[in-house]
Protein backbone atom coordinates (compact mmCIF):
# COMPACT_ATOMS: atom_id res chain seq x y z
CA UNK A 1 0.00 0.00 0.00
CA UNK A 2 2.80 2.87 0.95
CA UNK A 3 6.58 2.51 0.97
CA UNK A 4 8.36 3.09 4.55
CA UNK A 5 9.59 6.70 2.68
CA UNK A 6 6.48 7.79 1.99
CA UNK A 7 5.08 6.62 4.94
CA UNK A 8 7.76 8.38 6.72
CA UNK A 9 7.13 11.80 5.42
CA UNK A 10 3.28 11.24 6.55
CA UNK A 11 4.31 10.87 9.74
CA UNK A 12 7.02 14.10 9.38
CA UNK A 13 3.61 15.87 7.64
CA UNK A 14 1.39 14.74 11.67
CA UNK A 15 4.49 15.43 13.65
CA UNK A 16 4.82 19.16 11.81
CA UNK A 17 1.64 19.95 12.04
CA UNK A 18 1.76 19.38 15.33
CA UNK A 19 4.47 20.96 16.33
CA UNK A 20 3.37 24.69 14.65
CA UNK A 21 0.13 24.46 16.30
CA UNK A 22 1.75 23.80 19.43
CA UNK A 23 4.44 26.51 18.87
CA UNK A 24 1.76 28.88 17.66
CA UNK A 25 3.39 30.00 14.50
CA UNK A 26 -0.01 30.81 12.90
CA UNK A 27 1.51 31.43 9.16
CA UNK A 28 2.46 28.49 8.99
CA UNK A 29 -0.64 26.57 9.78
CA UNK A 30 -2.36 27.32 6.73
CA UNK A 31 0.80 26.16 4.44
CA UNK A 32 -0.06 22.75 5.70
CA UNK A 33 -2.79 22.43 3.33
CA UNK A 34 -3.75 22.72 -0.45
CA UNK A 35 -5.91 26.14 -1.66
CA UNK A 36 -8.82 24.39 -2.10
CA UNK A 37 -9.07 22.59 1.63
CA UNK A 38 -10.87 21.79 3.87
CA UNK A 39 -10.86 22.20 7.71
CA UNK A 40 -13.38 20.92 9.93
CA UNK A 41 -13.74 20.61 13.88
CA UNK A 42 -16.58 19.18 14.77
CA UNK A 43 -18.10 17.58 18.04
CA UNK A 44 -18.02 13.30 17.56
CA UNK A 45 -22.22 13.40 18.12
CA UNK A 46 -22.86 15.50 15.05
CA UNK A 47 -20.63 13.34 12.76
CA UNK A 48 -22.15 10.13 14.49
CA UNK A 49 -25.14 11.25 14.13
CA UNK A 50 -25.16 12.86 10.51
CA UNK A 51 -25.76 16.43 11.89
CA UNK A 52 -23.46 18.59 9.40
CA UNK A 53 -22.78 21.64 11.87
CA UNK A 54 -19.44 21.77 12.77
CA UNK A 55 -17.68 24.16 15.34
CA UNK A 56 -15.30 25.43 12.79
CA UNK A 57 -15.97 24.85 9.46
CA UNK A 58 -13.36 26.07 6.73
CA UNK A 59 -13.52 25.15 2.96
CA UNK A 60 -10.44 26.63 1.78
CA UNK A 61 -7.47 27.85 2.74
CA UNK A 62 -8.34 31.76 2.57
CA UNK A 63 -10.63 31.07 5.35
CA UNK A 64 -8.15 29.51 7.21
CA UNK A 65 -5.91 32.92 6.73
CA UNK A 66 -9.17 34.83 8.36
CA UNK A 67 -8.92 32.64 11.43
CA UNK A 68 -5.28 33.07 11.90
CA UNK A 69 -6.38 36.61 11.28
CA UNK A 70 -8.95 36.17 14.02
CA UNK A 71 -6.93 34.68 16.77
CA UNK A 72 -4.27 37.57 16.06
CA UNK A 73 -6.58 40.47 15.94
CA UNK A 74 -10.19 39.73 16.38
CA UNK A 75 -10.59 37.45 19.02
CA UNK A 76 -10.64 38.31 22.80
CA UNK A 77 -9.58 35.29 24.64
CA UNK A 78 -7.57 34.36 27.78
CA UNK A 79 -3.89 33.24 25.83
CA UNK A 80 -2.89 29.85 26.39
CA UNK A 81 -0.58 27.46 25.36
CA UNK A 82 -1.17 24.10 23.53
CA UNK A 83 0.18 21.08 23.45
CA UNK A 84 -0.96 17.90 21.21
CA UNK A 85 -0.20 14.50 21.42
CA UNK A 86 -0.72 12.67 18.28
CA UNK A 87 -0.61 8.74 17.85
CA UNK A 88 0.79 7.12 14.90
CA UNK A 89 -1.66 7.62 12.01
CA UNK A 90 -3.21 4.62 10.68
CA UNK A 91 -2.90 4.48 6.97
CA UNK A 92 -6.43 3.42 5.89
CA UNK A 93 -6.26 3.40 1.96
CA UNK A 94 -3.92 5.02 -0.88
CA UNK A 95 -6.29 6.09 -3.73
CA UNK A 96 -4.38 5.26 -7.71
CA UNK A 97 -3.65 8.90 -7.65
CA UNK A 98 -1.37 8.71 -4.27
CA UNK A 99 -4.58 10.41 -1.56
CA UNK A 100 -3.57 9.06 1.26
CA UNK A 101 -6.55 8.51 3.38
CA UNK A 102 -4.85 8.32 6.97
CA UNK A 103 -6.21 8.75 10.29
CA UNK A 104 -4.82 9.52 13.83
CA UNK A 105 -6.02 9.87 17.47
CA UNK A 106 -4.77 13.37 19.19
CA UNK A 107 -4.96 14.58 22.64
CA UNK A 108 -4.41 18.50 23.58
CA UNK A 109 -3.59 19.98 26.34
CA UNK A 110 -4.31 23.57 27.79
CA UNK A 111 -1.98 25.59 29.88
CA UNK A 112 -3.21 29.11 30.79
CA UNK A 113 -1.10 31.55 32.60
CA UNK A 114 -0.95 30.43 35.68
CA UNK A 115 -3.06 27.76 35.80
CA UNK A 116 -2.66 24.30 35.82
CA UNK A 117 -2.62 22.62 32.91
CA UNK A 118 -5.89 20.22 31.78
CA UNK A 119 -7.02 18.37 29.53
CA UNK A 120 -8.72 20.38 26.50
CA UNK A 121 -9.64 18.23 23.71
CA UNK A 122 -9.38 14.65 22.51
CA UNK A 123 -10.27 13.11 19.34
CA UNK A 124 -9.11 11.63 16.00
CA UNK A 125 -8.70 12.96 12.87
CA UNK A 126 -9.43 11.87 9.39
CA UNK A 127 -7.88 12.88 6.61
CA UNK A 128 -6.98 13.32 3.06
CA UNK A 129 -3.54 13.91 1.98
CA UNK A 130 -2.19 14.73 -1.30
CA UNK A 131 1.20 15.43 -2.98
CA UNK A 132 2.24 18.54 -4.14
CA UNK A 133 5.46 20.09 -5.49
CA UNK A 134 6.03 21.35 -1.96
CA UNK A 135 5.55 18.02 -0.32
CA UNK A 136 2.52 16.00 1.58
CA UNK A 137 -0.08 18.55 2.09
CA UNK A 138 -3.85 17.89 3.45
CA UNK A 139 -6.43 17.91 1.18
CA UNK A 140 -8.82 17.40 3.88
CA UNK A 141 -8.78 17.80 7.89
CA UNK A 142 -11.80 16.50 10.00
CA UNK A 143 -11.04 17.06 13.62
CA UNK A 144 -13.66 14.90 15.19
CA UNK A 145 -13.65 15.41 18.76
CA UNK A 146 -14.90 12.94 22.13
CA UNK A 147 -15.04 15.89 24.35
CA UNK A 148 -18.60 16.48 25.75
CA UNK A 149 -17.86 20.39 26.52
CA UNK A 150 -15.37 22.76 25.56
CA UNK A 151 -13.87 24.11 28.64
CA UNK A 152 -15.56 27.87 27.54
CA UNK A 153 -13.50 28.45 24.16
CA UNK A 154 -11.58 27.20 21.52
CA UNK A 155 -9.48 30.00 19.95
CA UNK A 156 -6.24 28.11 18.08
CA UNK A 157 -6.81 25.69 15.91
CA UNK A 158 -6.50 21.44 16.60
CA UNK B 1 -10.31 46.04 60.56
CA UNK B 2 -13.13 47.30 60.66
CA UNK B 3 -15.87 44.66 59.95
CA UNK B 4 -18.12 47.11 57.46
CA UNK B 5 -15.16 46.99 55.91
CA UNK B 6 -15.24 42.75 54.92
CA UNK B 7 -15.88 41.96 51.34
CA UNK B 8 -17.60 39.43 52.59
CA UNK B 9 -20.92 40.34 53.95
CA UNK B 10 -23.09 38.39 56.27
CA UNK B 11 -26.27 40.00 55.59
CA UNK B 12 -25.72 42.12 52.03
CA UNK B 13 -27.98 45.31 51.04
CA UNK B 14 -28.96 45.60 47.67
CA UNK B 15 -27.43 48.99 46.70
CA UNK B 16 -29.34 52.16 46.54
CA UNK B 17 -29.35 53.14 43.13
CA UNK B 18 -32.45 50.65 41.87
CA UNK B 19 -30.96 48.10 39.42
CA UNK B 20 -28.34 50.61 38.10
CA UNK B 21 -26.26 48.69 39.76
CA UNK B 22 -25.78 44.97 40.47
CA UNK B 23 -23.45 43.75 43.25
CA UNK B 24 -21.36 41.02 42.76
CA UNK B 25 -22.94 38.98 45.60
CA UNK B 26 -25.92 38.28 43.41
CA UNK B 27 -23.32 35.93 41.18
CA UNK B 28 -21.42 34.29 44.48
CA UNK B 29 -23.93 33.07 46.57
CA UNK B 30 -24.79 29.54 46.96
CA UNK B 31 -28.13 30.27 48.85
CA UNK B 32 -29.26 32.54 46.42
CA UNK B 33 -28.63 30.26 43.56
CA UNK B 34 -30.47 27.20 45.23
CA UNK B 35 -33.62 29.91 45.93
CA UNK B 36 -32.74 30.81 41.80
CA UNK B 37 -33.56 27.39 40.80
CA UNK B 38 -36.77 27.26 43.27
CA UNK B 39 -38.70 30.35 42.19
CA UNK B 40 -37.11 30.78 38.42
CA UNK B 41 -36.43 27.30 37.11
CA UNK B 42 -38.91 25.19 38.62
CA UNK B 43 -41.63 27.30 39.32
CA UNK B 44 -43.78 30.04 37.55
CA UNK B 45 -41.93 30.11 34.62
CA UNK B 46 -41.42 27.93 31.32
CA UNK B 47 -38.39 26.53 30.77
CA UNK B 48 -36.72 25.77 27.54
CA UNK B 49 -36.06 21.59 26.45
CA UNK B 50 -35.44 21.09 22.63
CA UNK B 51 -37.28 21.36 19.42
CA UNK B 52 -39.72 18.73 18.38
CA UNK B 53 -37.79 18.55 15.38
CA UNK B 54 -35.47 16.50 17.25
CA UNK B 55 -37.67 13.89 18.37
CA UNK B 56 -39.69 13.17 15.09
CA UNK B 57 -40.75 9.44 15.69
CA UNK B 58 -42.93 7.57 18.09
CA UNK B 59 -40.70 6.51 20.67
CA UNK B 60 -38.11 9.03 20.22
CA UNK B 61 -36.53 10.60 23.30
CA UNK B 62 -34.13 13.95 24.35
CA UNK B 63 -31.86 13.36 27.85
CA UNK B 64 -31.69 17.43 29.16
CA UNK B 65 -32.26 19.36 32.34
CA UNK B 66 -34.46 22.13 33.34
CA UNK B 67 -32.08 23.93 36.06
CA UNK B 68 -30.02 21.80 37.15
CA UNK B 69 -32.88 18.73 37.01
CA UNK B 70 -32.72 15.78 34.57
CA UNK B 71 -35.71 15.81 32.55
CA UNK B 72 -36.48 13.55 29.10
CA UNK B 73 -38.47 14.77 25.95
CA UNK B 74 -40.25 12.08 24.85
CA UNK B 75 -42.54 11.62 21.75
CA UNK B 76 -45.85 9.28 22.58
CA UNK B 77 -47.44 6.67 20.21
CA UNK B 78 -49.77 9.13 19.35
CA UNK B 79 -47.13 11.89 18.49
CA UNK B 80 -48.17 14.01 21.56
CA UNK B 81 -44.52 15.60 23.37
CA UNK B 82 -43.91 14.38 26.76
CA UNK B 83 -41.81 15.79 29.53
CA UNK B 84 -40.90 13.66 32.34
CA UNK B 85 -38.45 13.85 35.17
CA UNK B 86 -35.41 11.24 34.67
CA UNK B 87 -35.74 9.94 38.17
CA UNK B 88 -36.97 6.84 38.81
CA UNK B 89 -40.01 6.88 41.18
CA UNK B 90 -38.32 3.33 42.98
CA UNK B 91 -35.29 4.52 44.22
CA UNK B 92 -34.46 7.70 42.26
CA UNK B 93 -32.11 6.72 40.08
CA UNK B 94 -31.26 8.71 37.34
CA UNK B 95 -31.93 6.36 34.88
CA UNK B 96 -31.74 7.49 31.60
CA UNK B 97 -28.44 6.53 30.68
CA UNK B 98 -28.25 7.83 26.55
CA UNK B 99 -28.58 11.34 25.58
CA UNK B 100 -30.99 10.24 22.72
CA UNK B 101 -32.53 7.84 21.37
CA UNK B 102 -35.60 5.36 20.61
CA UNK B 103 -37.47 3.37 23.13
CA UNK B 104 -40.73 1.16 23.87
CA UNK B 105 -41.25 2.14 27.24
CA UNK B 106 -38.87 3.35 29.77
CA UNK B 107 -37.28 1.02 31.88
CA UNK B 108 -34.84 2.19 35.33
CA UNK B 109 -32.31 -0.35 34.95
CA UNK B 110 -31.65 -1.00 38.51
CA UNK B 111 -34.99 -2.84 39.57
CA UNK B 112 -36.48 -2.82 35.94
CA UNK B 113 -39.19 -0.57 36.65
CA UNK B 114 -41.01 0.23 33.58
CA UNK B 115 -42.74 3.65 32.28
CA UNK B 116 -44.89 4.50 29.41
CA UNK B 117 -43.10 6.94 26.94
CA UNK B 118 -45.47 9.22 29.05
CA UNK B 119 -44.55 8.38 32.81
CA UNK B 120 -46.98 5.97 34.25
CA UNK B 121 -45.48 3.27 35.79
CA UNK B 122 -46.54 -0.09 34.21
CA UNK B 123 -44.37 -2.77 35.66
CA UNK B 124 -43.24 -3.50 39.23
CA UNK B 125 -41.25 -6.71 39.49
CA UNK B 126 -42.29 -8.85 42.08
CA UNK B 127 -45.45 -7.43 42.68
CA UNK B 128 -46.94 -9.40 43.99
CA UNK B 129 -43.99 -11.52 45.28
CA UNK B 130 -42.38 -14.55 44.25
CA UNK B 131 -43.65 -18.12 45.44
CA UNK B 132 -41.21 -20.44 46.43
CA UNK B 133 -42.42 -23.78 48.46
CA UNK B 134 -46.14 -22.99 48.06
CA UNK B 135 -46.03 -20.09 49.37
CA UNK B 136 -45.63 -16.24 48.30
CA UNK B 137 -42.74 -14.62 49.90
CA UNK B 138 -42.70 -10.44 49.45
CA UNK B 139 -44.11 -8.26 47.15
CA UNK B 140 -45.43 -5.02 47.30
CA UNK B 141 -47.69 -4.35 50.36
CA UNK B 142 -51.30 -5.07 49.14
CA UNK B 143 -52.65 -1.29 49.05
CA UNK B 144 -49.51 -0.72 46.44
CA UNK B 145 -50.89 1.36 43.48
CA UNK B 146 -48.99 1.72 40.39
CA UNK B 147 -50.57 5.48 39.36
CA UNK B 148 -49.22 6.23 42.50
CA UNK B 149 -45.84 6.37 41.36
CA UNK B 150 -45.53 7.89 38.19
CA UNK B 151 -42.74 9.39 36.95
CA UNK B 152 -42.58 12.86 37.95
CA UNK B 153 -44.36 14.81 34.79
CA UNK B 154 -43.93 18.12 33.81
CA UNK B 155 -46.24 20.42 32.11
CA UNK B 156 -45.55 21.32 28.44
CA UNK B 157 -46.54 23.75 25.77
CA UNK B 158 -45.36 23.68 21.94
CA UNK B 159 -45.09 26.79 19.72
CA UNK B 160 -43.77 26.65 16.47
CA UNK B 161 -41.94 23.68 16.99
CA UNK B 162 -40.27 24.49 20.35
CA UNK B 163 -40.86 22.69 23.21
CA UNK B 164 -41.26 24.10 26.44
CA UNK B 165 -42.09 22.56 30.01
CA UNK B 166 -42.68 23.48 33.57
CA UNK B 167 -42.35 21.37 36.91
CA UNK B 168 -45.31 23.79 38.02
CA UNK B 169 -48.44 22.74 36.50
CA UNK B 170 -50.09 26.10 38.02
CA UNK B 171 -47.87 28.16 35.51
CA UNK B 172 -49.97 30.58 33.15
CA UNK B 173 -49.95 29.84 29.76
CA UNK B 174 -46.81 29.71 27.47
CA UNK B 175 -47.81 32.91 24.92
CA UNK B 176 -48.87 34.73 28.50
CA UNK B 177 -45.63 33.65 29.68
CA UNK B 178 -44.04 35.28 27.12
CA UNK B 179 -45.89 38.34 26.31
CA UNK B 180 -47.53 39.93 22.90
CA UNK B 181 -44.37 41.44 21.96
CA UNK B 182 -41.43 38.35 22.61
CA UNK B 183 -44.54 36.41 21.07
CA UNK B 184 -44.63 38.18 17.85
CA UNK B 185 -40.81 37.95 17.47
CA UNK B 186 -40.94 34.56 18.59
CA UNK B 187 -43.53 33.62 16.01
CA UNK B 188 -41.32 35.52 13.31
CA UNK B 189 -38.72 33.28 13.95
CA UNK B 190 -40.65 30.09 14.57
CA UNK B 191 -43.27 30.41 11.95
CA UNK B 192 -44.91 27.24 11.53
CA UNK B 193 -42.35 25.30 8.85
CA UNK B 194 -40.98 22.40 10.46
CA UNK B 195 -37.03 22.80 11.42
CA UNK B 196 -34.49 21.07 10.55
CA UNK B 197 -31.60 19.84 12.82
CA UNK B 198 -28.43 20.80 11.48
CA UNK B 199 -26.00 20.19 14.84
CA UNK B 200 -24.57 20.74 17.99
CA UNK B 201 -21.97 22.82 20.30
CA UNK B 202 -21.62 22.52 23.48
CA UNK B 203 -19.21 24.73 26.28
CA UNK B 204 -19.17 24.98 29.62
CA UNK B 205 -18.57 28.65 30.69
CA UNK B 206 -17.01 29.04 33.58
CA UNK B 207 -19.66 32.08 35.03
CA UNK B 208 -22.98 32.48 36.71
CA UNK B 209 -25.80 31.55 34.46
CA UNK B 210 -27.00 35.04 34.51
CA UNK B 211 -24.41 36.73 33.15
CA UNK B 212 -24.98 34.84 29.86
CA UNK B 213 -28.89 36.83 29.80
CA UNK B 214 -27.08 39.85 30.05
CA UNK B 215 -24.98 38.79 27.57
CA UNK B 216 -27.78 39.28 25.62
CA UNK B 217 -29.46 41.83 26.85
CA UNK B 218 -26.24 44.09 26.26
CA UNK B 219 -26.05 46.01 22.71
CA UNK B 220 -23.57 47.76 24.06
CA UNK B 221 -20.43 45.47 23.89
CA UNK B 222 -21.13 43.24 20.61
CA UNK B 223 -19.85 46.76 18.26
CA UNK B 224 -16.88 46.91 21.02
CA UNK B 225 -15.60 43.51 21.86
CA UNK B 226 -16.59 41.71 18.34
CA UNK B 227 -14.33 43.15 15.84
CA UNK B 228 -16.73 41.54 12.53
CA UNK B 229 -19.44 43.35 14.02
CA UNK B 230 -18.49 46.51 14.06
CA UNK B 231 -16.27 46.19 10.94
CA UNK B 232 -18.64 44.45 9.09
CA UNK B 233 -21.75 46.78 9.71
CA UNK B 234 -23.61 43.71 11.42
CA UNK B 235 -24.59 44.84 14.80
CA UNK B 236 -23.25 48.47 15.83
CA UNK B 237 -24.59 51.35 17.59
CA UNK B 238 -24.97 53.13 14.46
CA UNK B 239 -27.69 50.09 13.05
CA UNK B 240 -30.70 51.15 13.36
CA UNK B 241 -32.65 49.40 16.48
CA UNK B 242 -34.91 48.59 18.72
CA UNK B 243 -34.95 47.20 22.42
CA UNK B 244 -37.91 45.81 23.67
CA UNK B 245 -39.36 43.39 26.88
CA UNK B 246 -42.55 41.92 28.17
CA UNK B 247 -44.23 43.41 30.84
CA UNK B 248 -42.51 41.96 33.66
CA UNK B 249 -38.90 43.08 31.97
CA UNK B 250 -37.60 39.55 31.93
CA UNK B 251 -37.71 38.66 28.51
CA UNK B 252 -36.51 40.81 25.52
CA UNK B 253 -35.42 41.00 21.84
CA UNK B 254 -32.92 43.04 20.54
CA UNK B 255 -33.85 43.67 17.43
CA UNK B 256 -31.75 45.74 14.57
CA UNK B 257 -30.91 46.16 11.05
CA UNK B 258 -27.38 45.82 9.29
CA UNK B 259 -26.14 49.66 8.41
CA UNK B 260 -23.49 50.05 6.30
CA UNK B 261 -20.28 48.48 7.16
CA UNK B 262 -17.06 50.81 6.93
CA UNK B 263 -15.73 54.19 8.55
CA UNK B 264 -18.42 56.32 10.29
CA UNK B 265 -17.34 58.82 13.15
CA UNK B 266 -18.78 57.80 16.66
CA UNK B 267 -19.42 54.13 16.05
CA UNK B 268 -15.78 53.15 14.42
CA UNK B 269 -12.97 54.82 16.76
CA UNK B 270 -13.19 51.80 18.41
CA UNK B 271 -9.31 49.77 18.56
CA UNK B 272 -11.99 46.58 17.31
CA UNK B 273 -12.94 48.36 14.56
CA UNK B 274 -10.44 47.23 11.35
CA UNK B 275 -10.79 49.48 8.39
CA UNK B 276 -8.57 47.42 6.32
CA UNK B 277 -9.97 44.07 7.42
CA UNK B 278 -10.73 42.34 4.15
CA UNK B 279 -11.83 38.78 4.75
CA UNK B 280 -9.87 35.75 2.16
CA UNK B 281 -12.72 34.12 1.71
CA UNK B 282 -16.40 36.22 2.15
CA UNK B 283 -18.68 33.29 1.82
CA UNK B 284 -18.49 33.34 5.50
CA UNK B 285 -20.87 36.36 4.90
CA UNK B 286 -22.69 35.68 1.96
CA UNK B 287 -25.97 36.93 3.39
CA UNK B 288 -28.98 36.18 1.72
CA UNK B 289 -31.94 38.29 2.72
CA UNK B 290 -35.17 35.97 3.35
CA UNK B 291 -38.85 36.82 3.27
CA UNK B 292 -39.29 35.72 6.70
CA UNK B 293 -37.27 38.37 8.23
CA UNK B 294 -39.69 41.08 7.65
CA UNK B 295 -37.35 43.58 7.45
CA UNK B 296 -34.46 42.83 11.06
CA UNK B 297 -31.18 41.40 9.66
CA UNK B 298 -30.61 40.28 13.62
CA UNK B 299 -33.07 39.84 16.37
CA UNK B 300 -31.64 37.91 19.50
CA UNK B 301 -34.38 36.99 22.13
CA UNK B 302 -33.68 36.45 25.54
CA UNK B 303 -36.57 34.45 27.47
CA UNK B 304 -35.82 34.39 31.22
CA UNK B 305 -34.33 32.19 32.69
CA UNK B 306 -33.06 29.32 30.36
CA UNK B 307 -32.81 30.23 26.89
CA UNK B 308 -31.90 32.35 23.73
CA UNK B 309 -33.18 32.57 20.37
CA UNK B 310 -30.43 33.82 17.48
CA UNK B 311 -31.69 34.80 14.16
CA UNK B 312 -28.36 36.54 13.10
CA UNK B 313 -28.49 37.27 9.35
CA UNK B 314 -28.83 33.71 7.61
CA UNK B 315 -27.82 32.11 11.06
CA UNK B 316 -30.79 30.73 13.28
CA UNK B 317 -30.17 28.59 16.58
CA UNK B 318 -31.36 28.64 20.23
CA UNK B 319 -28.61 28.56 22.88
CA UNK B 320 -30.05 26.88 26.08
CA UNK B 321 -28.74 27.81 29.47
CA UNK B 322 -27.70 25.04 32.00
CA UNK B 323 -26.85 25.92 35.01
CA UNK B 324 -24.29 23.90 37.18
CA UNK B 325 -23.88 25.79 40.35
CA UNK B 326 -23.81 29.54 41.02
CA UNK B 327 -20.65 29.78 39.19
CA UNK B 328 -21.15 28.23 35.79
CA UNK B 329 -23.38 26.60 33.38
CA UNK B 330 -23.01 24.53 30.19
CA UNK B 331 -24.24 26.59 27.45
CA UNK B 332 -26.00 24.18 24.69
CA UNK B 333 -26.48 25.71 20.97
CA UNK B 334 -28.49 23.37 18.41
CA UNK B 335 -28.07 25.30 15.38
CA UNK B 336 -31.04 24.27 12.94
CA UNK B 337 -32.58 25.59 9.38
CA UNK B 338 -36.16 24.97 7.70
CA UNK B 339 -37.33 22.01 5.85
CA UNK B 340 -37.59 24.39 2.74
CA UNK B 341 -34.44 25.74 2.81
CA UNK B 342 -32.71 24.84 -0.39
CA UNK B 343 -29.12 23.32 -0.32
CA UNK B 344 -27.65 26.46 -0.63
CA UNK B 345 -29.12 27.88 2.05
CA UNK B 346 -28.53 25.36 4.12
CA UNK B 347 -24.29 25.54 3.49
CA UNK B 348 -24.67 29.42 4.19
CA UNK B 349 -26.38 28.84 7.48
CA UNK B 350 -23.15 26.24 8.01
CA UNK B 351 -21.12 28.79 6.95
CA UNK B 352 -22.08 31.69 9.22
CA UNK B 353 -22.11 29.29 12.36
CA UNK B 354 -18.34 30.18 12.12
CA UNK B 355 -19.79 33.42 13.63
CA UNK B 356 -21.15 31.95 16.72
CA UNK B 357 -20.54 28.94 19.42
CA UNK B 358 -17.72 28.26 21.44
CA UNK B 359 -14.60 28.71 18.63
CA UNK B 360 -16.70 31.43 17.21
CA UNK B 361 -15.44 34.65 15.40
CA UNK B 362 -17.94 36.53 17.48
CA UNK B 363 -19.13 34.35 20.30
CA UNK B 364 -15.89 32.65 21.57
CA UNK B 365 -14.95 36.07 22.90
CA UNK B 366 -18.39 36.33 24.83
CA UNK B 367 -17.50 33.10 26.91
CA UNK B 368 -14.31 34.65 27.30
CA UNK B 369 -15.76 37.96 29.21
CA UNK B 370 -18.01 36.15 31.14
CA UNK B 371 -15.04 33.48 32.81
CA UNK B 372 -13.30 37.08 33.41
CA UNK B 373 -16.19 38.57 35.18
CA UNK B 374 -17.24 35.69 37.53
CA UNK B 375 -13.32 35.59 38.54
CA UNK B 376 -13.51 39.26 39.84
CA UNK B 377 -17.14 38.46 41.50
CA UNK B 378 -15.24 35.54 43.54
CA UNK B 379 -13.18 37.83 44.60
CA UNK B 380 -15.24 40.48 46.50
CA UNK B 381 -18.96 39.81 46.34
CA UNK B 382 -19.44 43.55 48.39
CA UNK B 383 -18.59 45.17 45.22
CA UNK B 384 -21.12 45.97 42.12
CA UNK B 385 -21.11 46.08 38.96
CA UNK B 386 -22.82 49.23 37.04
CA UNK B 387 -24.91 49.24 34.42
CA UNK B 388 -26.11 52.59 33.33
CA UNK B 389 -25.48 53.43 30.15
CA UNK B 390 -28.71 55.11 28.98
CA UNK B 391 -29.51 56.40 32.25
CA UNK B 392 -31.26 54.48 35.66
CA UNK B 393 -34.57 53.75 34.75
CA UNK B 394 -36.27 50.96 32.83
CA UNK B 395 -37.87 50.78 29.31
CA UNK B 396 -38.29 49.69 25.83
CA UNK B 397 -35.75 52.15 23.02
CA UNK B 398 -35.80 53.15 19.37
CA UNK B 399 -31.56 52.62 19.94
CA UNK B 400 -28.52 50.37 21.30
CA UNK B 401 -26.92 52.89 23.04
CA UNK B 402 -28.43 51.53 26.88
CA UNK B 403 -28.35 48.83 28.75
CA UNK B 404 -31.95 49.44 30.16
CA UNK B 405 -32.58 45.66 28.96
CA UNK B 406 -30.00 44.34 32.48
CA UNK B 407 -31.31 46.72 34.72
CA UNK B 408 -35.16 45.67 33.58
CA UNK B 409 -33.80 41.74 34.31
CA UNK B 410 -32.63 42.66 37.60
CA UNK B 411 -36.14 44.78 38.41
CA UNK B 412 -37.92 41.33 37.91
CA UNK B 413 -35.06 39.56 39.84
CA UNK B 414 -35.35 41.37 42.72
CA UNK B 415 -39.20 41.24 42.90
CA UNK B 416 -39.14 37.43 42.42
CA UNK B 417 -35.98 36.73 44.76
CA UNK B 418 -37.11 39.06 47.39
CA UNK B 419 -33.95 40.71 47.26
CA UNK B 420 -33.93 43.83 49.29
Amino acid sequence: MMDFKNYFELTQLYGDYASAVDAADWDAWPEFFIDDCVYKLQPRENHERGFPLSTLAFESKGMLKDRVYGIRETLFHDPYYQRHVVGTPVVRKVDADGRIHSEANYAVFRTRLSKESTVFNVGRTLDEVVRTPQGLKFASRLVIYDSELIPNSLIYPI
Amino acid sequence: MSVSNTVFPESPKWPEEGTSRVPFWAYTREDLYKKELDRLFYNDHWCYVGLDAEIPHAGDFKRTVIGERSVLMVREKDGSIHVVENVCAHRGMAFCRERHGNRDSLTCPYHQWNYSLSGDLQGVPFRRGVKQDGKVNGGMPADFKPSDHNLTKLKVATRGGVVFASFDHDVEPLEDFLGPVILGYFDRLFDGRKLKILGYNRQRIPGNWKLMQENIKDPYHPGLLHTWFVTFGLWRADNKSQLLMDTHHRHAAMVSTRGAAGKAADVTQVSSFKANMELNDPRFLDIVQEPWWGGPTAVMMTVFPSVIFQQQVNSVSTRHIQPDGHGAFDFVWTHFGFEDDSEEMTQRRLQQANLFGPAGFVSADDGEVIEWSQEAFETKPSHRALVELGGREVGDTDHMVTETLIRGMYEYWRKVMEAT
